[in-house]
């Protein structure tokens, strides 16, 4: 079984979800291996991409890759694919993944992918589903030249373990100069709350300008805290300055996939929808029954959100406690 | 300074989109073309950079003949010029081509920045900015919610996933924009009137040094193999409330397993 190239994707040192849906998917074409792109691979990295079957961690861990945004990891993916021809290279379907995607699509002469919600094998080829037009048409597709390159949407695979012992292999990469044209100069790191993150959420709840006010989004925080969920937005809440903008969730915001997706004084613009319509269930409260997001939902209550919001959220305590 | 804008048409967001039986390829016909949303937003940055530091702003577009449209709302909304790339033989061009095409377009012509929209909304694969920034060995300055120019210095602050970073290169440079940056401008009447005077130069694949064996459909290095219409969703169940609109969502949650 030939190599199949995983980017890791980890926040403060820790493997993302994301990391483990692509390891699971990776051992449907091959043997996957990891590749980590920074400084400081932890014990606990490790472990966890070993548990999900990375036989082989490739660790290009200079200081210096850190520095440049995205083409350090394309640089290394693409020495990678040089030297060890894998079956396909998997990267996570993030702002930065489908970048480094791209470059090394360019790098390697080769075809890409991009927000696949499968791969399989075919024979010797690797097919990847497309969910297209806001989910209304799914596609398959092949790269016909060169590595397929494909970027895997979160969410959209469930993470199966398989533990290995990972072995580490350190890479050393000389960085393009064109690579380094481009300086991180500062991070400004939005405030973090307590709540799952949101393109990870199993459920999300959300809120639009029905919301009303800043205020007004307690009402929504305090169900998502009873369910566990995270909270998401729409673009008029968010522009409002109701609620931060990495919230906003649609074609300019994040793209989610949860399982249960409460969405609360949003009428389902198109833009809207493009971020969430793939959501297994979804459940819509809005005081207007025309409201195109009734649409979508699996079910859907025609009201006020300020009275059935916080009876549910009363309901859900009382049921589970 | 001389800034370069890349704008795509694309079946108005409104409308459903399909792929056509016979190619996979996306239906373009069935409904109106529009400026791809985002590209908006890149075009009245170059804009505002230019009336800040002078300079000129040249649209690109690589797209079908009606694609005019677009270039032609670019400049009425200030551009000063544009550059179509039409061909038939580009028909069917993955982003690996489209690239190649786009960076041709700007090869050379001594452009300090290229602004792109940060994805079009009938592909939505937000590559097409990279990959001309490694094609021209530029520094790529993408996802900007800011831009800033001083001297032959862009920065930028990228937008990540959680926050945001700044990032600073010296020019030319590839810079994509998010639609959080600006407020793009409407057309005046005396901006559609002025638009219709400005030159579009109208390039082939061939005419940018293109072999036409690296472009359009034959060439693309993936393929649809199939595809379908998403079985419909069965409708759902909605109810008004009656003061027991929250009760309900609860059974309906618990039924689903959900609590
Ligand atoms: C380039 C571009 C990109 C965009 N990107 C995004 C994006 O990423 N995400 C996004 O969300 N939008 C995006 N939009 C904006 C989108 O077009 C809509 O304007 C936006 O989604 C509307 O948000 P909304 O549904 O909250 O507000 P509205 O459309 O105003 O709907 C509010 C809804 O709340 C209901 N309501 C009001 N009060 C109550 C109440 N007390 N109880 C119950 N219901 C109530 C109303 O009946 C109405 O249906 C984008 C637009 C453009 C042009
Ligand atoms: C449903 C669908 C799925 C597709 N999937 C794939 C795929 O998986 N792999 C693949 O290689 N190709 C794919 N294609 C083809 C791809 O759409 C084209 O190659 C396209 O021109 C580049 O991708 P994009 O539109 O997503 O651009 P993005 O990378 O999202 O566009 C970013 C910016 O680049 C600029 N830009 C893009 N295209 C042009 C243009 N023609 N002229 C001027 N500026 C432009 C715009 O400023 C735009 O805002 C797909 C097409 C469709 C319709």
């Amino acid at each position: 079984m030939g190599e199949v190239l995983v980017l890791v994707d980890e926040v403060d040192g820790t493997v993302k979800k994301s990391t483990t849906e692509l390891l699971t998917a990776a051992r449907r074409l091959g043997n996957p291996s990891a590749v980590w792109v920074g400084p400081g691979i932890s014990d606990a990295a490790m472990a966890t991409l070993g548990e999900f079957g990375a036989t082989k961690v490739y660790v290009a861990g200079d200081a210096d890759v850190a520095k440049h945004p995205v083409a350090p990891a394309a640089e290394v993916l693409a020495q990678l694919v040089a030297q060890v021809s894998p079956v396909a290279v998997l990267v996570p379907s993030t702002a930065d993944g489908k970048e480094a995607a791209g470059r090394l699509a360019i790098r390697a002469g080769a075809g890409i992918i991009t927000d696949a919600v499968d791969v399989t094998l075919d024979g010797d080829r690797v097919v990847a589903t497309q969910s297209v037009f806001g989910g209304s048409t799914i596609v398959h597709s092949t790269v016909t030249h060169g590595v397929p390159v494909i970027t895997v949407r979160g969410n959209a695979i469930a993470p199966e373990a398989a533990p290995v012992t990972a072995t580490r292999e350190d890479v050393s990469v000389s960085l393009s100069e064109a690579a380094r044209k481009a300086t991180i100069t500062g991070h400004t790191a939005a405030v973090k709350g307590g709540r799952p993150e949101l393109t990870e959420a199993q459920v999300v709840v959300s809120g639009g300008r029905g919301v009303g006010s800043a205020e007004g989004f307690s009402v929504i925080e305090a169900l998502a805290d009873t369910l566990g969920a995270a909270v998401g937005a729409s673009r008029a809440a968010t522009d409002a300055g109701w609620y931060p903008h990495q919230y906003q969730v649609g074609q300019t915001g994040k793209t989610v996939s949860p399982q249960l997706y409460i969405a609360n004084g949003i009428s389902g613009a198109i833009q809207h929808r493009a971020g969430m319509q793939t959501s297994k269930t979804i459940v819509v409260v809005n005081k207007d029954a025309e409201a195109p997001i009734f649409e979508l939902a699996d079910y859907g209550v025609v009201g006020d959100l300020f009275s059935v919001v916080p009876q549910l959220t009363q309901e859900i305590a009382k049921r589970s406690s | 300074m001389k800034v370069a804008v890349c704008v795509k048409q694309v079946p108005d967001t409104w409308a459903e989109k399909r792929l056509r039986e016979a190619d996979a390829r996306l239906d373009r016909e069935s409904a109106d073309g529009v400026m791809n949303e985002l590209d908006e937003y890149a075009v009245e940055e170059a804009l505002q950079l230019i009336e800040a530091n002078g300079g000129e702003v040249v649209v690109i577009s690589m797209g079908p003949e009606r694609a005019s449209e677009t270039v032609r709302k670019a400049l009425s909304m200030g551009a000063d010029a544009g550059i179509h790339v039409v061909d038939d033989t580009l028909g069917g061009s993955d982003a690996v081509a489209t690239s190649a095409v786009i960076a041709k377009a700007i090869e050379g012509r001594g452009f300090d920045l290229v602004i792109f929209g940060s994805e079009s909304t009938d592909a939505r694969m937000s590559v097409v900015p990279a990959m001309v920034a490694e094609r021209l060995g530029w520094a790529q300055l993408t996802f900007a919610q800011k831009v800033e120019i001083s001297g032959g210095e862009v920065s930028i602050e990228r937008v990540t996933e959680n926050g945001f970073a700044t990032v600073t290169a010296a020019t030319p440079a590839v810079v994509s924009v998010v639609e959080k940056i600006n407020e793009p401008r409407y057309p005046s009447f005396k901006g559609i009137m002025a638009a219709k005077k400005k030159p579009v130069e109208s390039l082939t694949a061939a005419e940018l040094g293109l072999d036409a064996a690296t472009v359009g459909a034959a060439a693309a290095w993936s393929a649809v193999n199939d595809f379908a219409a998403r079985p419909p969703k069965a409708a759902g169940t909605v109810v008004t409330d009656e003061g027991d609109g929250g009760v309900k969502v609860a059974e309906f949650l618990a039924t689903q397993k959900f609590i």
